[in-house]
């Protein structure tokens, strides 16, 4: 029952900030929310007994990326945000588009079967702790995936570094 | 016990709002943070799925997305410094060049 209504909160509150995000008209807010958003979903992955992807979750997205979107969000003109409308004309068809998208997924869910279980109960990741059981899987199975991780992150590094800079007048 | 299709259907509300935002806004930031928004919705599937399946797969999955979210992240705030600074403006319906 208690797990019950700690979803139940999750989830509401998941999904309100997730309305908030798309429907505020200050950008900075939305940063704000989408702060409170990544926490209450680290909290799920607590729920989850995943407590190594929750604390990825608040270093990487709360950490880092919310920090470049507020870097990016200071070159906006607030004022002049606040003046104009927030949708573009399409705003109804993509409306219309998101709902009949969720209902199409949740049909499908319908029809959906889990995979026999696998070898990592609880019990498992409670002896073996999950941090290591996630690094002998990432470092043996998945280390070429790995490897070609660290090498997206370096071309992002070199791609934004390239795309931001400024022209050289030669 | 939470059964798992609550977390699916959760996963898919959130990336029904990630689509609309996405598709929708007239801020070029906020179509990003839908985009993050989607991505934030399938890492809830994928991790809610390995809890539930006792697979930690799901898990390694999720942290692939997460470091390619970064990535997508800090690219794409790059081309929006560089629209800031060719065209003054953080707003998709300003951007027309291509269409002909």
């Amino acid at each position: 029952m208690i797990q019950q209504a700690f979803f139940a909160y999750f989830a509401f509150v998941i999904t309100i900030l997730s309305l908030l995000i798309v429907t505020r008209k200050n950008p900075v807010h939305s940063v704000m929310w989408m702060l409170l958003l990544f926490f209450h979903i680290a909290g799920m992955y607590l729920f989850l007994n995943a407590e190594f992807m929750a604390a990825i979750q608040v270093i990487v997205y709360a950490g880092g990326i919310l920090v470049l979107f507020l870097f990016a969000v200071l070159l906006v003109n607030i004022r002049e945000e606040l003046q104009i409308g927030k949708y573009i004309g399409a705003a109804p068809t993509s409306f219309t588009f998101a709902g009949g998208l969720f209902v199409v997924i949740v049909m499908s869910l319908r029809s959906f079967v889990a995979a026999p279980p696998g070898i990592y109960s609880i019990e498992l990741i409670k002896q073996e702790t999950h941090t290591k059981a996630l690094g002998k899987l990432l470092y043996t199975e998945f280390l070429y995936p790995f490897e070609v991780a660290s090498l997206i992150l370096l071309v992002a590094i070199i791609g934004a570094i390239v795309l931001a800079k400024r022209r050289l007048k030669s | 016990m939470v059964p798992l299709s609550w977390y699916m259907v959760l996963g898919a509300v959130v990336f029904a709002i990630g689509v609309f935002g996405f598709l929708s806004r007239k801020n070029i930031i906020i179509v990003f943070m839908s985009i993050e928004l989607m991505l934030n919705a399938v890492n809830i599937n994928l991790i809610s799925m390995s809890h539930y399946i006792q697979d930690l797969r799901g898990q390694i999955l999720a942290f692939f997305v997460i470091a390619v979210a970064a990535a997508e992240a800090a690219i794409g705030l790059a081309i929006v410094i560089a629209l800031f600074r060719n065209k003054a403006t953080a707003h998709v319906d300003e951007v027309k060049e291509m269409q002909g």
